[in-house]
């Protein structure tokens, strides 16, 4: 094996090739998108801040309950008047629409998305995006196609659907929530996170674009007590929620003896297994792809990398070799690899478990990097020599932060990956074919990635199993969630 | 002098034995006219965690079975139940006071449903799968895998009642721990020996008997359950409590029905897909 340099020597120096800024016009202040309008609130305002710069991008309105009643009632009133009564077909329209819009203005949602949230633009523009339009393409399809869902003759929408999505992938999370349920025949009432609220509003501006009858979409801008006024809200009929296990488990204690139907998707500690027949390679930038896209702040990211002890050694050098070459910087330098940690807060909790992991007698490795003054960094972080008793083996660290453990047969391997309470993702790098699905059939996740990483489509059933939630969204399953009809 | 018979002793079904409760209490169960039957067992916390722990134990076994063989056990229950048809006539006769035509039609009902549900082992999977045609090289399928370990409240019907709610939690690959009827448990029973003379593994159904209200919470707020099933639950209350401290584990859980559920009918296969989660397999196609 030819021993290789603990850091590559760089071939070239890259310029900064920052994305410009100018296409995106940011307002200084923001209303409530409610019955097809920008309103006040009756709440506070809250900032919203660039968290690669900490600059303020623009002040928010803070929903509170009057308006989140407000904006239920609209989304009622659109259910029972025009979108509940409107033929599929059309429907269908209005959603290919909104597809074509966010398509003809993905460069400013791009740019937008990686101001607001932190994220590389190449993420933006390669990633969330593209997936954005991909969902309400493929959702369209469905609206006058329902009674070929498997689900009866004549399927019927549940109603106001209440949705609450988090701050790692805003925009995706909004089309993930937001075009099943519309295709559906639902009305929505949407909650962007408190840090990332600017592209939901942007889409709302969209929603005006296309036409879209009022109080089909409401978006509310806010933070915990505007996402609980909307999960209580007695006149909301489902409830979508994607965010931390706690929280989770909050609303499904909110909604016990209610009618509400819910799916939850939550958190998880994927482990990413790789044995030793596999192309080495191929497997680190899957390690890689795996817990430092998005800055590891992914609900899926392959946390715990599994690493069969007779390749262990090779594996992280390489491993380590590749992390030298992540370019931390800039969301909106093209070159950026890994951006900014979104938040202060979330800041604040990848260093206390990072710490906690170095205590814990985790040995802990970054490359050399610099990192910006100004904003939230962290830098991609490997740790070695972790045990499945250590907390950063166990607990969601939900940034670019990766643990290392070994094992030596493949029942071990399963018997490691399957040692949480989470059951979101996996992956597994082999070249047997056999072992691949055996792995994937013991493997208690709802996502298993063989050979691959971190890939979404609108098509693909994507949720967890135990608890990392329930219900499914992408494909028919996620149509479903928001169907009632004969099974 | 006339023969004296003799009379069984009803205990619970667990990791398919016939344990008694640890606690060693029981309840007095009469019949329709108020007469002894007999004392079930009043089963603990401590025997419902040891329900938990045979259904525990059973899973790995019993979902690993092929749908072919599943099928053909859930089928054997219904062949053992038709040759001891008359047996569970006569004790729906007895505990509920209900006519033969309607003790036989729930007896028929009963074993046609199990038939049903056999059928569906080896089917459900094709109905609910989907090969996903992602926008990329990748070869990408979702399959359903059962849910794990489910703890139901089963209806009053001793019989049909809990058949309709056990067959499709276990025929998918599920192992589950029931609280039989608090008011006429005894079938349910009897419809344990059945099941430990079906080729079904131990563990693979359990029931307990005794009270709905202390033994259920248990259940809910257990961490090594994965689904409840509230059918049997008619205090919305309690159904509330239960379904606030299964938000613990985040079970999958299954609400109680809005009013009387009429079992005669042919059920769909919400009952099935309730205890399946999807599992979505990427990999890349190349050469």
């Amino acid at each position: 094996m030819v021993k290789v340099p603990e850091r590559a020597t760089p071939f070239f120096e890259y310029a900064p090739a920052p994305e410009s800024r100018s296409i995106v016009d940011i307002k200084a202040s923001y209303g409530l998108f409610i019955d097809g309008e920008f309103v006040d609130g009756h709440g506070k305002s809250f900032k919203t801040i660039s968290p690669s710069s900490e600059e303020v991008l623009a002040e928010v309105a803070e929903a509170d309950e009057s308006d989140v009643d407000l904006a239920v009632k609209a989304a009622r009133r659109a259910y029972s008047r025009t979108w509940g009564r409107m033929p599929g077909s059309e429907r269908a329209k209005y959603l290919y629409r909104i597809a074509r819009i966010i398509q003809e203005r993905g460069r400013e949602l791009a740019v937008l998305e990686s101001i607001d949230n932190g994220k590389p633009i190449k993420e933006s523009r390669d990633v969330d995006v593209p997936v954005v339009a991909a969902h309400f393409f493929y959702y369209a399809g469905w609206a006058d196609k329902l009674s070929y869902a498997g689900l009866g003759p004549d399927p019927k929408a549940l109603g106001v659907a209440g949705q609450v999505i988090p701050w790692n992938f805003p925009l995706l999370m909004l089309a993930w929530k937001i075009a099943p349920a519309l295709a559906a025949g639902n009305t929505v009432v949407l909650k962007p996170a408190e840090t990332t609220p600017l592209t939901a509003l942007l889409f709302a501006e969209i929603c005006q674009q296309a036409d879209l009858p009022p109080g089909v979409v409401n978006i509310v801008t806010g933070a915990g007590a505007t996402g609980q006024a909307i999960v209580a809200h007695p006149d909301v009929d489902k409830v979508a929620f994607t965010g931390s296990t706690d929280v989770g488990k909050a609303i499904a204690r909110a909604v016990a003896g209610t009618k509400k139907k819910v799916t939850l998707e939550l958190g998880g500690k994927a482990a990413n297994i790789v044995f030793d027949d596999a192309p080495v390679d191929q497997a680190v930038e899957g390690i890689v792809n795996g817990i430092f896209f998005n800055q590891g702040h992914v609900c899926c990211a392959g946390s715990r990398l599994l690493v069969q002890e007779s390749v262990a050694d090779e594996v992280l050098e390489k491993l380590k070799r590749r992390m030298s070459t992540l370019r931390v910087g800039d969301p909106l330098d093209k070159n950026t690899d890994i951006g900014a940690i979104n938040s202060a807060e979330q800041l604040a909790k990848i260093r206390e478990l990072s710490e906690i992991g170095e205590s814990e007698g985790g040995e802990r490795w970054s490359p050399p990097c610099e990192l910006p003054s100004n904003g939230f960094w962290f830098p991609p972080t490997l740790f070695t020599g972790v045990t499945q008793a250590h907390r950063i083996a166990r607990e969601e660290i939900f940034g670019p932060v990766l643990s290392t453990l070994t094992f030596r047969t493949p029942k071990e391997a399963v018997e490691k990956a399957n040692n949480t309470p989470y059951g979101l993702s996996a992956g597994v790098w082999t070249d047997k074919g056999s072992r691949i699905l055996w792995m994937a059939n013991q493997l208690r996740a709802g996502v298993v990635w063989a050979n691959t990483f971190n890939k979404f489509d609108p098509t693909s059933p994507f949720g967890g199993y135990k608890e990392s939630g329930f219900g499914r969204e992408g494909g028919l399953p996620g149509l479903a969630a928001y169907l009632e009809g004969d099974r | 002098m006339a023969r004296i018979d003799v009379k069984k002793t009803y205990k619970l079904y667990i990791g398919g034995q016939f344990p008694r409760s640890e606690s060693g209490r029981s309840y007095v169960v009469n019949d329709a006219k108020g007469n002894l039957m007999a004392n079930a067992a009043q089963a603990s916390r401590k025997d419902a965690r040891d329900a938990v722990t045979a259904a525990r134990a059973a899973f790995g076994g019993w979902s690993s079975r092929t749908a072919y063989n599943r099928s053909q056990v859930v089928y054997r229950i219904a062949e053992v139940l038709e040759g001891r048809r008359d047996q569970f006539v006569a004790e729906l006769r007895t505990s509920e006071g209900v006519t033969s035509a309607r003790a036989n039609a729930a007896v028929d009902a009963a074993i046609d449903r199990l038939v049903w549900y056999a059928g569906w082992a080896d089917k459900i999977t094709q109905v609910v799968s989907s090969a996903n045609p992602v926008a990329g090289p990748y070869f990408n399928i979702s399959t359903p895998e059962p849910t794990g370990v489910v703890a139901v409240v089963a209806p009053t019907g001793p019989l049909l009642g809990l058949v309709s709610v056990v067959a499709p939690i276990i025929t998918t690959g599920n192992t589950c721990v029931v609280i039989a009827s608090e008011a006429h448990p005894l079938t349910s029973i009897t419809l344990g020996e059945v099941m430990a003379t079906s080729d079904l593994p131990g563990g693979v159904v359990n029931v307990l008997t005794g009270s709905v209200a202390e033994i259920a919470p248990w259940l809910a707020s257990h961490m090594d359950v994965n689904g409840i099933d509230l059918t049997g639950v008619t205090d919305p209350e309690l159904a509330t409590s239960l379904e606030v401290a299964a938000a613990d584990n985040l079970k999958r859980v299954r609400r109680a029905p809005d009013g009387e559920v009429d079992w005669l009918q042919t059920p769909g296969t919400d009952r099935l897909t309730d205890w399946l989660e999807t599992k979505t397999v990427w990999h890349p196609i190349g050469i």
